[in-house]
């Protein structure tokens, strides 16, 4: 059995829906051939020899990731290889030392956090970030803070302006709430749901900002396989919905293997290897570097 | 369809609002004719300057998150400068004097209020000191501010507003309550609109708001000027209305914590909160007093109320943050749904 086979049929047992992965590898084969052509167009996403290091102690180090306009990029590693620092990097919670982020063609160092949103970025947190304090619908709906306009005074008195765009915030968090199936939960408080679920409220949040590029810091952390396969599906259909591109950084190598169109896999700060998903799951390095030699019982004979 | 929505509709359902009007209505249609004057002059006045300067720090502490100890300060600002105001601009009218004195107390809030842009929690709280520590001494130091009165003390200029004026105990508690009532009625308009929800947002979790697009520090800063300008028309009713003279001594960090104890017990983040807060500081002690001259009668002078009411006081916090961190108001509601629910049962 090749090392690919290996991974594969090692990652499908991990959630134990081969079948499924399958298919969507098929599907990715099949989308293969409109992506080449957009590759020529300026990339939605742009690093360029980041360099990122906490006193001694380097996160990231000459890292380059180029994500195009529609795919779902993902990035993996093994814990503190830098996936949520590079993250930050991008959503510009850390300043890089070296290097640039480009959004849309146009080069940030750092990335303005808070004209992120208007940048057309929208993120979630790997541990939860909800406002605890508010309702669902309040939650997703603030997501649309960025396009507010009016000030104090006339949302005070409700002036026609302040009065619109509240319901234009309302409205589009109802949508996205109805999308991603969150409408029984409308006026909870969020700080009152279960994990999965508020998970799936963050998500409605970034998505609420209508944004063009999504990222996502370990959206599946901490969930069942059912939850996981479950929230894969809604990015993916999020994705094609509202033609968005999701950068991705997850510990479940078996959901992103699904899920992504490319993967680039980070150890010790570094871009180790950068490609579709059967080429990272045959490259040596990564087996070795994040899933380890492969073990003397392949066939699971033995256990 | 009618009938469906009746049946979804609890029996005892009232219109929204409907308990916040018939407190208003008995305020001002009752309670004048059957209130006697100790009611007005040691309850009712105290209480409502004390609510608006509760519902002014529970936008800034409750809904914003930024702690401050610097109320009384405030007040003091509102005092002095609806005083001065009153005093040296010929013919302005006393609600304008009111006006600018909120917009002075909220011009100082936003001065002490710029070092919650660094500062979080308990270093805030301490930076807040400054205000307390500084506007009485600013007061003291320069007697312009009280008109150069050899005490200090000034005694508050007579209430009017359009033309009518509000005289004796029952005109000072119209007066107050109608500014209480409507300032509260724009702080729950706020609390309830965007920029309300951008302070809840902000004080839940500052980063995601800020990567969201909320402007935080402006954020920070408008929940400083408009919680002081609530609160210092507060200071204005407390002078003007209660007390009847403006002097710094009042306003002292004794005032501060008291504003701060009336939001914590009625509970954070609740407009009602404050009122409810309030009545306990105001009530407790003269129940206290009461009862301490009825049990134990000449033994329980003023010198033992002040430490008894100490005491009960700090323990009533203490009980209140372990037990009910959501204050009075949520007791409150558990109880009026309780009875909800055993009426419905009946």
């Amino acid at each position: 059995m090749s090392a690919s086979n290996f991974l594969l049929v090692g990652l499908g047992s991990e959630v134990a829906i081969p079948p499924d992965i399958a298919e969507h590898l098929a599907l990715r084969s099949a989308r293969a051939e409109p992506q080449t052509a957009r590759a020529d167009q300026a990339l939605a996403l742009e690093l360029s020899g980041i360099d990122l290091s906490f006193g001694g102690v380097v996160a990231l180090k000459d890292v380059d990731l180029a994500v195009r306009h529609g795919e779902i990029r993902a990035i993996i590693g093994p814990n503190g290889a830098g996936k949520s620092s590079l993250i930050n990097v991008i959503s510009g919670v850390y300043r890089p030392d070296r290097g640039h982020v480009a959004i849309d063609g146009t080069a940030y160092r750092p990335v303005p956090t808070q004209k992120l949103a208007k940048l057309g970025v929208a993120r979630t947190f790997q541990n939860l970030a909800l406002f605890k304090g508010l309702s669902v619908l309040d939650n997703v709906a603030a997501g649309r803070a960025y396009a507010g306009r009016a000030n104090f005074l006339s949302q005070i008195i409700g002036l026609p302006g302040a009065r619109r765009e509240q319901t234009d915030a309302r409205e589009r968090a109802r949508s996205i709430i109805d999308f991603l199936h969150l409408t029984p939960y409308l006026d909870r408080l969020a700080g009152t749901l279960p994990y999965g679920l508020q998970k799936r409220v963050e998500l409605a949040r970034a998505l609420a900002a209508e944004p063009r590029i999504l990222l996502l810091d370990e959206p599946m952390a901490g969930m069942t396989a059912t939850e996981k396969n479950e929230l894969a599906d809604y990015v993916r259909l999020a994705r094609d919905e509202y033609a968005i591109t999701v950068v991705l950084i997850e510990h479940d190598v078996g959901v992103v293997m699904g899920l992504s169109d490319r993967i680039a896999v980070l150890d010790y700060g570094r871009k180790i290897a950068d490609g579709t998903p059967q080429e990272i799951a045959s490259d040596q390095r990564v087996i070795d570097a994040y899933l380890g030699v492969p073990p003397e019982n392949e066939g699971g004979e033995g256990i | 369809m009618s009938a469906v929505t009746a049946d979804l509709a609890p029996p005892f359902s009232l219109p929204r609002h409907a308990g916040t009007l018939g407190v208003l209505a008995v305020a001002y249609l009752v309670v004048p004719f059957i209130g006697s004057s100790y009611l007005f002059e040691a309850i009712l006045l105290p209480f409502l300057a004390l609510s608006l300067a509760g519902v002014g720090l529970n936008i800034l502490t409750g809904y914003a998150g930024q702690v401050s100890l610097g109320s009384a300060a405030f007040m003091a600002v509102g005092a002095f400068a609806a005083y001065n105001f009153n005093l040296r601009v010929e013919g302005l009218p006393l609600v304008a004097s009111i006006v600018l004195a909120g917009l002075s107390a909220a011009a100082v809030g936003l001065v002490f209020g710029l070092p919650s842009l660094r500062l979080r929690g308990f270093y805030l709280a301490v930076s807040t000191l400054a205000a307390q520590f500084f506007v009485q001494w600013a007061l003291t130091k320069f007697s312009w501010f009280s008109n150069n009165s050899a005490s200090g003390v000034i005694d508050a200029p007579p209430l009017s507003l359009a033309g009518l004026s509000f005289e004796g105990p029952v005109g000072r508690y119209l007066f107050a309550l109608t500014v209480v009532a409507g300032l509260t009625f724009l702080a729950y308009r706020l609390v309830s609109s965007q920029t309300g929800r951008n302070f809840i947002a902000v004080r839940d979790n500052e980063t995601a708001a800020r990567i969201i697009g909320v402007p935080v520090l402006r954020t920070k800063l408008l929940a400083f000027a408009i919680s002081s300008f609530i609160i210092g028309v507060a200071g204005v009713l407390w002078a003007f209305a209660y007390l009847r003279t403006v002097e710094p001594a009042g306003f002292n960090l004794d005032r501060s914590f008291q504003i701060l104890f009336i939001v914590i017990i009625g509970g954070l983040a609740s407009i009602r909160g404050a009122f409810f807060g309030a009545a306990l500081i105001v009530v407790f002690p003269l129940v206290l007093s009461r009862l301490g001259s009825f049990l134990l009668g000449d033994v329980f002078d003023s010198g033992v109320l002040d430490m008894t009411q100490r005491i009960v006081i700090g323990a009533l916090i203490i009980l209140f943050l372990i037990l009910e961190p959501d204050g009075l108001v949520a007791l409150w509601d558990r109880l009026k749904s309780r009875i909800t629910a055993a009426f419905r049962r009946a």
